[in-house]
């Protein structure tokens, strides 16, 4: 009798745990949580570590010089709001993407340096993955290095964080995959090569060997959603940031590391 | 943007053997590739770095396609005296750089 009462008190726990985070059904456990970095072989490691090797750190150095620069109508420099980026950007890169109230939806870290380019700088948005935005992305994301990733706690997010991870969950394509069908079920192993990783968004933008160059996570989603063979969504398009937003929700606690070096 | 990251150490003992690292910004375009209606992209990479130590040069490579974009080399000397290590990468099309670090010997 007691033994069956333990075990419908079991019951209704999991039933109440399951019923306050119906997220963690299939999530890597805390403990088991790894970067991609961890994936790497010990050159790439190496390369990361090492400020000077590191060629993200080429598009940082030209962000520094962007954000201090006077650009278009209006004639001021990020710097002139914002002022040292050093303390003013620090830890923001780590709370993204947010909640926009006059769009009432998330956007991205390149997606808000654009709206404040429109807002503060009356200058053209810059294009998705060119240098310019790489560049002031990664200079503004890098002050964040080190520091834990804290997106998603806003309640205003929890729709589209339940519809990022929708996208995570759903099969699609003609290899008829979902992303949760490898990065929760079977990271650790090999895809030919290639180690499959947890799809931990850690260190956006990042330089990635294959491309030669920096990019951003949305490339990197993109990537992913043409290699199951399904058809992907524009850069900027809400159904990316809210797969971002869940992934940076699930990834709570990570400590930042852009610009990250990846094969 | 060309911009290059140097490392050179600040300070090193007579006669210690030191790194010198150098990473240097640049598409390197092999000139192989072709774009989806058919036309070559023109070859555009750095095909020579020199490096000298106080106007000696003490390192020259030469560079050819297929070597990855942000090239980055490094090589060892030997500290011999205080001074400055003066790099230059020339390319195609007019491509030049230059970037100079600076050493003190005890």
């Amino acid at each position: 009798m007691r033994f069956a009462g333990t075990i419908a008190v079991a019951a209704l726990l999991i039933a109440a745990d399951i019923a306050a985070s119906p997220l963690s059904a299939t999530d890597i456990p805390q403990a088991e949580r790894r970067s991609g970095f961890s994936f790497m072989a010990p050159d790439t490691k190496a390369m990361q570590n090492d400020d000077t090797a590191n060629p993200g750190m080429l598009w940082v150095l030209d962000g520094e010089a962007l954000w201090k620069s006077k650009t278009a109508a209006a004639g001021k420099a990020c710097a002139d709001c914002h002022d040292d980026a050093r303390t003013s950007m620090k830890g923001v890169a780590a709370r993204y993407p947010a909640f926009d109230r006059e769009l009432g939806r998330p956007v991205n870290l390149e997606q808000r340096i654009n709206l404040c380019r429109a807002r503060h700088q009356q200058a053209t948005p810059l294009p998705y993955e060119s240098h310019d935005l790489m560049a002031l992305t990664a200079f503004v994301a890098q002050q964040s290095r080190g520091i834990a990733i804290d997106s998603g706690n806003d309640p205003q997010l929890k729709p589209f964080i339940a519809k990022g991870h929708d996208l995570f969950m759903q099969r699609q394509g003609q290899l008829n995959l979902g992303c949760t069908n490898c990065h929760d079920d079977n990271w650790d192993k090999h895809l030919a090569g290639s180690a499959i990783t947890q799809a931990q968004p850690t260190g956006y933008p990042l330089y990635r060997l294959e491309w030669q160059s920096l990019g951003s996570l949305q490339r990197r989603l993109r990537n992913c959603i043409t290699g199951i063979r399904a058809q992907t969504y524009d850069y900027g398009a809400p159904e990316l940031v809210e797969l971002e937003l869940y992934l940076m929700s699930r990834a709570q606690g990570m400590p930042i590391e852009t610009p990250a070096v990846r094969p | 943007m060309a911009s290059a990251l140097i490392n050179v150490p600040a300070r090193a003992k007579h006669g210690e053997i030191i790194e010198i690292k150098t990473l240097m910004s640049h598409i390197m375009e092999p000139g192989y590739r072709h774009t989806a209606d058919g036309v070559v992209v023109p070859r555009d990479i750095i095909t020579s770095f020199t490096c000298r130590y106080n106007g000696v040069e003490i390192f020259r490579t030469d560079l050819f396609p297929a070597i990855a974009a942000n090239p980055f080399i490094t090589f060892f000397t030997v500290a011999t005296e205080s001074g400055k290590f003066d790099f230059e990468w020339i390319g195609d099309n007019g491509f030049a750089e230059t970037a100079s670090a600076s050493i003190t010997v005890e």
